[in-house]
């Protein structure tokens, strides 16, 4: 039974009023499905019923966890799910036999975010390319502009919530183990990756060549002329042939042409182009 | 594509149910891992099941057992939606069969994720 109208309005107003998060109409089932277990435990029959009495109390610990519960961060492990398989199946393969006489290998992350991007290339490293783990020189970094968001990803702890969004249950069995009501990453996977604070608008950090650099869902926060910046500078870190990750909903194009985008499957990539 | 929900909640059979029909998805329900099984039997054949662990009559891990003994690999891919949330239950209910794992509360780009993850890309 969907929520009742009055209710619903309520919930949004309440997460609204104390995050700034906006939830239309369409959110209704999200709604509706991320407090039924918290309207369970705290002994209500139903949504609704959690909500009439939160509607009729003072602002208190329970109104606190409905607004938590529904303002989790938006992302997840294996996001987009394509790019992590064409690394699995071909650039990874392809990269380690390029690189066959270094025997070293280079990813950045530039917008970590809560870490779920650079914990799924190591795990995806770890599970698929045993073999980098001895007598190769990996090198894996993760960088963020938010001290806090870089606080929580070195710690590698995430909710239900999180560890639910795109993680595959036997990556889940194998890579992390329970710590109360959250899910911590193991230390094998979360050694492998070097946090580090940037700002992708000033000066980048001097890195190793970047054999993979992923730039998603970014770029789209800044304007044109920082967004040309940026591709610029990614060009200067990348090799020759090292590839760069963006958005689904981002491009290079019109906004640095000196790009090549490549289409793998059902991946899209960039690379720069040899004779621009 | 279709699917089948496996919970003891009216609400929660409802919840997914909304969420099918939302992606345009066919789907029937069962109440328990028994029915679920008669289900499989006459309305059948189904892509995916979405289980819930703990339910009356016989449990969803039962009902894994069961379909993974009565069908092997051409029954339906299994997903547990459940609310039970210990490592050790991931690893039997893997062990006993499904294929993958949502613990409630979830969202609904979470089950789409773990559905693509199954090879059913849905948006």
């Amino acid at each position: 039974m969907p929520l009742e109208k009055i209710e619903f309005d309520y919930l949004r107003q309440l997460v609204r009023d104390h995050s700034a998060i906006v939830l239309d109409e369409s959110k209704e089932y999200l709604v509706e499905m991320r407090l039924m277990s918290l309207a369970r435990v705290e002994g209500y029959a139903s949504v609704d019923e959690l909500s009439r009495h939160l509607r009729n109390t003072r602002f208190s610990p329970l109104h606190a966890a409905v607004v938590d519960a529904m303002t989790t961060n938006e992302t997840s492990f294996f996001r987009d799910l394509h790019p992590f398989e064409s690394m699995k199946l071909d650039l990874l393969p392809a990269a380690i036999k390029r690189n066959e006489a270094t025997r070293s290998l280079t990813i950045w992350c530039a917008a970590c975010s809560s870490g779920q991007e650079p914990y799924s290339l190591a795990m995806l490293l770890y599970d698929a390319f045993p073999q980098l783990r001895s007598g190769w020189k990996v090198t894996l970094l993760a960088g963020d502009l938010s001290q806090e968001m870089l606080k929580r990803a070195r710690q590698g702890l995430f909710s239900q919530l999180e560890v639910n969004r795109g993680l595959p249950a036997t990556h889940l069995v194998r890579y992390f183990r329970k710590d109360g009501a959250g899910w911590q990453v193991k230390d094998e996977i979360r050694n492998m990756i070097q946090f580090h604070e940037l700002n992708l608008a000033t000066s980048w950090p001097n890195i190793p060549p970047v054999d993979f650099l992923f730039l998603r869902n970014v770029l789209i926060y800044f304007d044109m002329e920082t967004k040309r910046q940026i591709l610029r500078k990614a060009r200067g870190v990348l090799k020759s042939d090292g590839i760069l990750f963006l958005g689904g909903a981002e491009t290079t194009f019109n906004v640095d042409d000196a790009w090549e985008r490549v289409q793998s499957g059902k991946t899209v990539y960039y690379r720069v182009r040899r004779n621009p | 594509m279709k699917v089948l929900i496996i919970d003891d909640s009216s609400s929660m059979r409802m919840l997914l149910g909304r969420i099918l029909d939302d992606l345009g998805v066919e789907h029937d329900q069962a109440q328990d891992g028994r029915e679920a099984l008669q289900v499989l039997e006459t309305e059948g054949p189904f892509d995916l099941a979405l289980v819930d662990w703990q339910m009356p009559i016989m449990d969803g891990i039962e009902f894994v057992r069961a379909v993974r003994s009565d069908y092997g690999s051409s029954g339906p891919r299994l997903l547990m939606v459940t609310s039970v949330n210990l490592l050790e239950s991931v690893v039997e209910a893997l062990e006993a069969g499904a294929d993958e794992y949502i613990m409630k509360p979830f969202t609904k780009e979470a089950l789409l994720e773990k559905m693509a993850m199954l090879g059913f890309e849905l948006s």
